[in-house]
C-alpha cells in the first residue's frame, strides 16, 4: 500500500490518555464506564482492547475516535489536545488521522461501493475523478473492484467488511480503529478481515483493535484489557492475565 | 464539500425514494400549479374584460336623464351646445332614442327589430364598423332623411343578404338602407332575435318628429382621450346639475370607470384565489419539513458514519438543507409544467387570451424553493447537531 509520510518518528506516542473518567448519570447510581485509564499508543503498533461487555472497552474506543468526550482527564492525539477542539477541529481529525472500522460494517445502504469508500475523500475536499481513481485503487486491493458499483446490501457481510477498511484507508490515516470488526462474521472471514489489519499495520499503521475474543486478540502484539472501567493487563499477549476470562 | 456535490447527493437521494419523494412534493406541486393556473386564467379574464370595454368603447360616456317632469329641461341644443363648449374634453355627441312597434319588410312585421335614432356621430362612441354602405350622415339627421342602416341580424335573416338600396317601413314609411352594420361579435349578448345585431338606426330627428316625445332623456359621447375621461364626467355633471339642481335626476357613466370597477372586482377575487393556492404552497412546506425530519430520524446512523468520517456540521447541515430545497425545487418545476398546461387549456376551453404569466412562473418557482430550504431548516439543524457517538449507536 502506499507509504506513509508521517511515519519517520517510529516511536512517537500518538495516542495518549491521562487519568480519563466517563461516567453516566443513571437516576440516584453513577456508572463509571471508565475510571481512571491511562494508556499511551506508539506510532506503529498493533493494540488489541480486550474485555467483557461492559468492561468499558467501547467507551474507550469512541473517546480514542474522538465521537465521545470524556467526563475528565486528557486526551492528545497526534501531539493535539483533542478535548480543547471545536466540533470543526475534530471533525478534521477524524478525517485526517483516524480511521474506522466498525462491527456493523455501517456502509451507507443507498450508496454504491465507490462512493462509500469515498467518504473520507469527500470531506477533505478531493475533487470527484480523483475520488473515483482512489476509490476504485482502494477497493481492488481489498479484491472487489469487480462490485464497485454495487450497492452495499448484494454483498456478503466479509465483503461489507473489507469495504469498510478500504473506506478507513481512503482517508490515509495514522491509526486504523477497528470496533469488533470480526464480530459480525464466521471465524473464516474473521481471520480473513484480521489478515487485512494485519497487512495494514506490517505497513506502518497504527491499528486499534477491540474484541472480546481472545483468538483475535491473540493476534495483536499488544494487549490492553480492561475489567469495570480498568486497565487490570497492559503488555505481549501470551501473559497469563492477558485473556478475558 | 461544495454546494455541487450537496446538490449531486440530493438528486440521488430523492431518485432513490421515487415515489415517497413524489408524495413529498404533491403538496408542492398543486400549490404552484394551482397558483399559477390562477394568476393565468385570472390574467386573461382581465385582458378579455379589457378587450370587451374596448369593443365597446373605452372613451364611452353615457348621460341618463330620469327626470322628465322637471319645469327646466336639458335639451338636445344644450347639450350640444355643452360638447362644442368643451372641444378640449368631449367630442362626437349622439342623442338616443328609442321607437317602439318594429320594422315591416315586405308583408311581414318584426315586432322585436329595435329601432334606434341617433346622430351621425353614434358609431365612434359604439365603435361600430360597417359591413357594407354608410352610416347616418349630418345631413341626414339635420334634414329628417329617411335613411336607415340595419344590423348584420336585420341584413342577412330579415331581408335575405341584399340590404343595401332595399326599402323597409317604419311607422307606415319607408326608409332606404344606406348601411349595413359588420356583426357586434360579443359572447356575452346574444346574436338572434332582439339580439344586438337586431337593430335598425334611423335618424333621431325623425322620430322626434313624430311628435310622441319631445325629451331625449339619453346620450353618449366620448371623452377626447380615455385619460381625459374623469374631467369629462365632471363638466358634463356641471351643467347637468346646474340645470336641475339636485344630482340623483341624472347619471353620468364613464366606460374607464366601470372598466375599472370590474377589473377591480375580478382583480380582488383574484388575489383570494392566488391566497387560497399560496395556503396550498405552505401546506406542501409543511410536508416537505414532515419527511425531512423523518429522513433525519431515518438516517441516524448514516449522519454518524459520515460525521465519522470526517463530516463537519456545516456539511450536514449542507447536505440536508439541499436535499430539501431540491425536492421543493423538483416539485416546483413539475408545478410549473403541470400549471402552465393546465391554464393553457383552461384558456382555450374557457375562450380566454393565454398570456403566459411568466413572474407567476418565477413566483411561484422561487417560493417552492425558499420554502422547501425554509422548511428544511428545523430537521438539517437537528442532524447537523447531532453527536457522532448518539448517532452512530442510533437503531
Amino acid at each position: 500500500m502506499t507509504t506513509l509520510n508521517n511515519l519517520q518518528n517510529e516511536n512517537e506516542v500518538l495516542i495518549s490518555l491521562q487519568d480519563v473518567y466517563k461516567i453516566y448519570q443513571t437516576g440516584e447510581t453513577e456508572v463509571h464506564a471508565l475510571d481512571g485509564v491511562s494508556l499511551e499508543v506508539r506510532r506503529g503498533e498493533f493494540v488489541a482492547i480486550v474485555g467483557a461487555s461492559g468492561s468499558g472497552k467501547s467507551t474507550c474506543m469512541n473517546i480514542i475516535g474522538c465521537l465521545d468526550v470524556p467526563t475528565s482527564g486528557s486526551y492528545h492525539l497526534a501531539g493535539q489536545d483533542v478535548l480543547t477542539m471545536n466540533d470543526t477541529q475534530k471533525a478534521k481529525l477524524r478525517n485526517k488521522t483516524l480511521g474506522f472500522i466498525f462491527q456493523q460494517y455501517n456502509l451507507i445502504p443507498k450508496l454504491n461501493l465507490c462512493e462509500n469508500v469515498e467518504l473520507a475523500m469527500l470531506y477533505a475536499g478531493m475533487p470527484a475523478a480523483e475520488r473515483r481513481k482512489r476509490s476504485l485503487q482502494l477497493l481492488e486491493q481489498v479484491g472487489l473492484a469487480d462490485k464497485a458499483a454495487n450497492v452495499p446490501s448484494q454483498l456478503s457481510g466479509g465483503q461489507q467488511q473489507r469495504v469498510a477498511i478500504a473506506r478507513a484507508l481512503a482517508g490515509e490515516p495514522a491509526v486504523i480503529l477497528a470496533d469488533e470488526p470480526t464480530g459480525a462474521l464466521d471465524s473464516q472471514t474473521g481471520r480473513e478481515v484480521l489478515g487485512y489489519l494485519q497487512l495494514l499495520n506490517r505497513e506502518g499503521r497504527t491499528v486499534v483493535l477491540i474484541t472480546h475474543d481472545n483468538s483475535i486478540a491473540r493476534q495483536a502484539e499488544r494487549i490492553v484489557r480492561l475489567e469495570d472501567g480498568k486497565i487490570v493487563y497492559d503488555g505481549l499477549p501470551d501473559g497469563d492475565e492477558a485473556a478475558v476470562q | 464539500m461544495c454546494l455541487h456535490q450537496a446538490f449531486v447527493m440530493a438528486l440521488k437521494s430523492l431518485l432513490a425514494r421515487k415515489v415517497r419523494s413524489l408524495l413529498t412534493m404533491l403538496g408542492i406541486i398543486v400549490g404552484v400549479a394551482a397558483v399559477i393556473a390562477i394568476m393565468t386564467i385570472g390574467r386573461g379574464t382581465l385582458a378579455k374584460v379589457e378587450a370587451q370595454f374596448d369593443h365597446l368603447g373605452a372613451n364611452m360616456i353615457t348621460v341618463n336623464i330620469y327626470n322628465r317632469d322637471s319645469t327646466r329641461q336639458i335639451t338636445v341644443k344644450d347639450m350640444y351646445e355643452l360638447v362644442s363648449s368643451r372641444p378640449d374634453l368631449l367630442c362626437d355627441l349622439s342623442p338616443s332614442v328609442g321607437l317602439g312597434g318594429g320594422i315591416k319588410y315586405g308583408s311581414d312585421r318584426y315586432q322585436r327589430t329595435v329601432i334606434s335614432g341617433v346622430s351621425e356621430a353614434w358609431p365612434q362612441s359604439q365603435l361600430l364598423e360597417l359591413a357594407d354602405g354608410d352610416f347616418l350622415q349630418y345631413m341626414d339627421v339635420e334634414r329628417r332623411n329617411r335613411v336607415c342602416v340595419v344590423g348584420d341580424y336585420v341584413a342577412r335573416q330579415i331581408m335575405g343578404g341584399r340590404a343595401l338600396g332595399e326599402t323597409i317601413k317604419i311607422r307606415g314609411q319607408n326608409y332606404t338602407v344606406i348601411g349595413v352594420l359588420a356583426p357586434y361579435d360579443e359572447l356575452s349578448v346574444q346574436n338572434g332575435e332582439g339580439g344586438a345585431d337586431d337593430i335598425v338606426y334611423i335618424p333621431y330627428t325623425n322620430i322626434l318628429k313624430l311628435g310622441e316625445t319631445s325629451f331625449v332623456g339619453s346620450y353618449t359621447l366620448n371623452s377626447r382621450t380615455r385619460e381625459c375621461s374623469e374631467q369629462a364626467v365632471v363638466a358634463i355633471e356641471e351643467r347637468l346639475l346646474a340645470c336641475y339642481e339636485k344630482d340623483d335626476y341624472y347619471n353620468v357613466d364613464s366606460q374607464k370607470e366601470r372598466m375599472e370597477m370590474m377589473l377591480a372586482m375580478q382583480g380582488s377575487m383574484l388575489s383570494v384565489l392566488s391566497s387560497i393556492a399560496g395556503v396550498a404552497l405552505l401546506v406542501g412546506g409543511v410536508g416537505i419539513m414532515n419527511i425531512m425530519s423523518i429522513s433525519v430520524a431515518e438516517r441516524t446512523r448514516e449522519i454518524g458514519v459520515r460525521k465519522s468520517f470526517g463530516a463537519r456540521r456545516q456539511d450536514i447541515w449542507l447536505q440536508f438543507i439541499v436535499e430539501a430545497g431540491s425536492t421543493s425545487a423538483v416539485g416546483g418545476l413539475v408545478g410549473v409544467a403541470l400549471g402552465v398546461v393546465a391554464s393553457a387549456l383552461a384558456c382555450r376551453f374557457m375562450e380566454l387570451p393565454f398570456i403566459p404569466a411568466g413572474d407567476a412562473v418565477l413566483l411561484a418557482f422561487g417560493v417552492s424553493v425558499g420554502l422547501g430550504v425554509i422548511f428544511g431548516f428545523l430537521p438539517a439543524g437537528r442532524a447537523a447537531r447531532m453527536e457522532p457517538i448518539d448517532a452512530l449507536r442510533y437503531d
